[in-house]
């Protein structure tokens, strides 16, 4: 064997895109090509429009043409359907990139004498893919034929074949199924399908309705095996993380300030790393928001974009507030380097609010991202999923470089360092403020209580809240309150 | 509403006797297919004996014409339909079963 071949990584099975937000990721760049996927999952759960969805990205972004066949809506019922996420199939339709047909199965009209087989839907769907050189194909669902015609066996056989007629067609197809008691679809359609395998779900968990989708089987491939959230919007499916899974995001040399010179003094004199994600915990009313607003302030007069995700604040109090320690964000708000942000943490589920960091980072650009505070998320979903989630958020801002600011509200009484295990391994830089007493007096102190790759000052500083921002001042006799 | 009042007949077909009407029969086939070609001779050998002289029969190849399959919903192949007299019936399979086939035609009811 050539050594240059040896050399090669080992050929994956090619895939198609789907052009779905999120879903290339997990599936480590698509579908199988020329192969077919069920989709299966109960009714309402968003397998119809996962399929139409890879049909209008694959027309619309791959130049992959595409038919689709439907058993249980009509073709006009569709369009109107995915009109809302913006697919607007009838002009697809006009320029010969989608086919929809309609297939009706109406059981009280048919007589069945004899031996028959499927070969008029192989024709119908054979001549609907040569006439606009069709490379995808949904079929959504098949299994209504189970309920339209009684020879079972015949249809087995049938659709054995029709699986094998698509793979010899070399079309990359989605074929969707319903969710049967104990079996991934009602009439095991997965006996048929080999490749790869997806199940979508729609639960509802204290009051918020959270869709999932999960990779079952993915032959001869990787892929993620967790269950990802996903979201249906006004531009269809995204599912979250839209970041890869890996630890492999860079790690860039150049620091950036944190708009407080005391504080950069702190972090080793020269700020943090630009994309790393920092950490602002302490008590209600420490100046949690103030450290936030400096950082935003010093990166806006870097000309840097910053979003601003505020769960407790409106934006006009926030800089009210501000403005009263001489920081003055309106300007940058003008000038369209900083954007507001502002919902009640209970106001969706946690994977909209998530989709919405994603889908404005996305849009924004920005370099720079304060989530205040982080902690509203702990009260939106439960603390596993939040753990989960937060930790596909910070990967993703990581992997786009961007800063990221966290505030956490600690509880009176909770061991500081105790109170966010869940995110605290992926923070790099971790600030605490915290009410300490010296001397008698009740002093807010600021220490540094890690900081990954440069060296930082064990100090505490007092922090002291002037008419012209935060000021940190070195305290003496702290010896005895350091050492515990 | 009353469930005993009985639609009236269709206007067109009122005049006539309803067995002097002309039967307009469909047949979908794919190909010289051994089911195809059985499905055309049940269906010759019955129309002869029990509709002799009023039925017309066409044949369709959906080989030959695949695009024909959208208009009727051909989904199974050999599919029979009966497209006069309304209501549109169709039957699937190679129509072995003369007696289903007649039941399924509903030649039975109109010529009793």
């Amino acid at each position: 064997m050539p050594k240059a071949a040896m050399n090669q990584p080992k050929q994956t099975l090619p895939k198609a895109p789907s052009g779905i937000a999120g879903l290339d990721e997990i599936t480590g760049g698509g579908l199988p090509r020329g192969r077919p996927t069920l989709v299966c999952g109960a009714a309402g759960c968003g397998k119809t429009l996962l399929a139409m969805e890879f049909l209008v990205r694959g027309a619309t972004e791959f130049d992959e043409p595409g038919v689709f066949v439907a058993f249980e809506e009509t073709a006009a019922d569709l369009t109107q359907n995915v009109r809302s996420l913006g697919f607007d199939l009838d002009a697809l339709v006009r320029r010969k990139k989608l086919v929809l047909d309609h297939v009706r199965i109406e059981r009280n009209e048919i007589e069945e004498v004899g031996d028959y087989d499927l070969e008029g839907l192989f024709i119908r769907l054979g001549h609907a893919i040569d006439s606009i050189g069709a490379k995808r194909v949904a079929i959504d669902t098949l299994e209504v034929l189970f309920g339209g015609l009684t020879d079972h066996n015949i249809l087995r056989a049938e659709l054995r074949r029709l699986f094998r007629w698509l793979k010899d067609k070399g079309v990359t197809a989605v074929i969707t199924g319903e969710r049967g008691e104990g079996t991934l679809t009602r009439h095991g359609l997965e006996e048929y399908v080999s490749d790869c395998v997806i199940v979508l779900d729609h639960r509802v968990t204290d009051q918020l309705s959270t869709r999932r989708v999960r990779i079952v089987k993915y032959r001869g491939t990787t892929h993620g095996t967790n269950e990802y959230p996903f979201l249906i919007d006004e531009t269809g499916i995204s599912v979250l993380p839209i970041t890869s899974l890996g630890l492999e995001h860079g790690a860039p040399d150049e620091r950036i300030s944190m708009g407080i010179a005391g504080l950069d003094e702190m972090l080793g004199g020269a700020g943090v790393y630009r994309g790393s994600s920092v950490l602002l915990s302490g008590t209600a009313g420490t100046g949690k928001t103030s450290l936030a607003a400096h950082f935003v302030d010093a990166a806006c007069r870097r000309g840097e974009r910053c979003l601003y995700l505020s769960f407790e604040e409106s934006p006009q109090q926030l800089m009210r507030n501000m403005r009263s320690i001489g920081l003055k964000l309106m300007p940058w708000v003008k000038k369209d380097l900083l954007r507001f942000h502002s919902t009640r943490p209970s106001a969706y589920g946690l994977e909209m609010h998530l989709a919405m960091v994603h889908r404005m980072v996305k849009e924004f650009q920005p370099r720079v991202v304060v989530i205040d505070p982080i902690t509203s998320f702990l009260n939106a979903g439960g603390s596993v999923e939040t753990e989960g989630m937060l930790m596909r958020l910070i990967d993703y801002l990581k992997a786009q470089d961007i800063t990221a600011v966290f505030t956490s509200l600690t509880r009176g009484g909770e061991a500081l360092e105790g109170s966010q295990v869940a995110v605290s391994s992926l923070i790099d830089t971790w600030l605490l403020v915290r009410d300490i007493e010296v001397g008698g007096e009740r002093i807010r102190g600021l220490y540094v209580l890690k900081s990954r790759g440069m060296a930082h000052s064990n100090q505490i500083r007092e922090f002291l809240l002037t008419d012209r921002g935060v000021n940190l001042r070195e305290v003496s006799g702290l010896a005895g309150v350091v050492r515990r | 509403m009353t469930s005993t009042k009985r639609a009236p007949p269709p206007k067109q077909a009122a005049p006539r006797a309803p067995d002097a009407g002309t039967w307009e029969l469909r047949l979908y086939v794919a190909g010289r297919t051994p089911k195809s070609v059985a499905a055309l001779e049940n269906l010759r050998g019955l129309c002869e004996q029990y509709l002799p002289g009023r039925y017309k029969l066409e044949v369709i190849d959906l080989i030959v014409h695949p695009h024909l399959a959208k208009g009727d919903e051909i989904v199974a192949i050999p599919t029979l339909i009966r497209k006069l007299p309304g209501p549109l019936r169709r039957i699937i399979g190679d129509l072995s079963n003369v007696e289903r086939t007649l039941l399924g035609l509903q030649v039975r009811t109109v010529t009793s």
